[in-house]
């Protein structure tokens, strides 16, 4: 059951993440995974797990939702895409041959995160709230690597 | 009613192992040591091929071991015997090493002697097939052990492990004569998922093989750690 020690990674970064927002907490509804078919890791018991962990916690309420990846492959000898199959040995079909390149299925990603910023957005008042997250809201992008790159060691 | 957000992270999920990750990593840069990340199944023989390594290498590299094991210290106790320092890391109900847990060891191994004097450092991960392969501690090697008497099937059933592989060990081929197992195709396996790693073909028992591992070990030295072997310099 590593899809615990997976979950209790998942929410060391999250908890890194909500420090850029500092001093507000953000109400998160959304995290979005990238799971690869060639990991180690079964989506449904990272769900489960997440359900445990975040109880109580300042992400209770947050759904997670997996986007599962397939694994695809790249022969070697024609450059064509494949989905390599474990009954045939991974090889590709088009030349017989064993899987040198993975093109994409290793995938273990936070992709993004939804979230409303309620303290932040409160003095904004009157405005009447848009409907949905497309193009007209004012998208505020974090930025993407720095802040847990240079975070402390853990 | 507020207005909602989102952010693009694009992080990998394990972000936070793969920095302490990192960090171990700068530590066995600065000490110019190679860390190797042992992994095999339970009973592959990890701990049988350590003592053969350990014993046959002792006077030529300074070596030290983090010992992963979930709850007893026997493993420990068994390599402490050759005359190596063996650091046991007890992880519990863990079911892998993971970055913090290999750093709580170099603390201790540090309250004992200066890993800048180590050449090798062994870290042997728990017996499981499939969650070490996602945890890095730090390695710059991964060396994945097989058994010949697991059957052939297993690289192409746990092919995580062996994909991530820069070494693959096949272990107990003094055995293959009593099994219904051809070496070939379990290297050919090997090499459906992985084609670029080496794959030896060892026994600790008979010695078969320990040369050509020691060879590939000692390239690795050569490339990560090229500073004067530390067991030399003090001699």
């Amino acid at each position: 059951m590593h899809e615990v020690d997976m979950t209790k990674c998942l929410l060391l970064s999250m908890t890194e993440w909500r420090q850029l927002h500092a001093p507000h907490t953000p109400r998160v509804n959304r995290v979005h995974l990238q799971v690869g078919a060639f990991t180690c890791v079964e989506p449904a018991q990272l769900v489960t797990t997440w359900l445990v962990a975040v109880r109580g916690s300042w992400l209770e309420g947050a759904e997670l939702v997996i986007e599962a990846v397939p694994l695809v492959g790249r022969c070697v000898r024609c450059n064509a895409t494949y989905s390599p199959d474990p009954e045939q040995a991974y090889r590709s079909p088009c030349c017989d041959q064993s899987m040198e390149e993975i093109v994409s299925g290793r995938e273990l990603r936070i992709r993004s995160v939804d979230y409303v910023l309620p303290d932040a957005i409160s003095s904004a008042a009157g405005s009447p709230a848009p409907t949905s997250q497309a193009s007209a809201s004012p998208r505020e992008t974090a930025p993407s690597h720095a802040p847990f790159a240079t975070a402390p060691a853990l | 009613m507020h207005m909602p957000l989102e952010d693009t992270l694009g992080l990998n999920l394990l972000a936070a192992n793969q920095h302490q990750a990192e960090h171990n990593r700068e530590h066995f840069d600065a000490w110019e040591l190679l860390c190797l990340n042992v992994m095999s199944s339970p009973g592959a023989g990890k701990t049988s091929l350590l003592e053969r390594s350990l014993a046959a290498l002792a006077g030529e590299y300074a070596m030290a071991v983090l010992e992963g094991d979930m709850t007893t210290q026997l493993d420990a106790e068994r390599l402490e015997a050759v005359g190596v320092p063996v650091v046991p890391i007890t992880t519990g109900r863990s079911c892998h090493l993971d970055a913090a847990m290999v750093s709580g060891g170099l603390k201790l191994l540090r309250q004992r002697l200066d890993p800048a004097g180590l050449d090798i450092l062994w870290v042997e991960n728990v017996g499981n097939l499939v969650c070490p392969a996602e945890f890095e501690v730090g390695e710059h090697r991964k060396v994945a052990l097989l058994s010949v008497t697991e059957g052939d099937d297993k690289p192409l059933k746990y092919p995580v492990m062996f994909r991530e592989a820069h070494c693959v060990l096949i272990t107990k081929t003094d055995l293959l004569p009593h099994l219904p197992v051809q070496l070939e195709r379990i290297e050919a396996h090997i090499r459906q998922v992985n084609p670029r790693c080496a794959v030896i073909p060892v026994s600790a028992t008979s010695g078969e093989g320990i040369e050509a591992w020691h060879q590939w070990l000692k390239a690795q030295v050569a490339a990560i750690a090229p500073a004067a072997p530390a067991a030399l310099v003090r001699a």
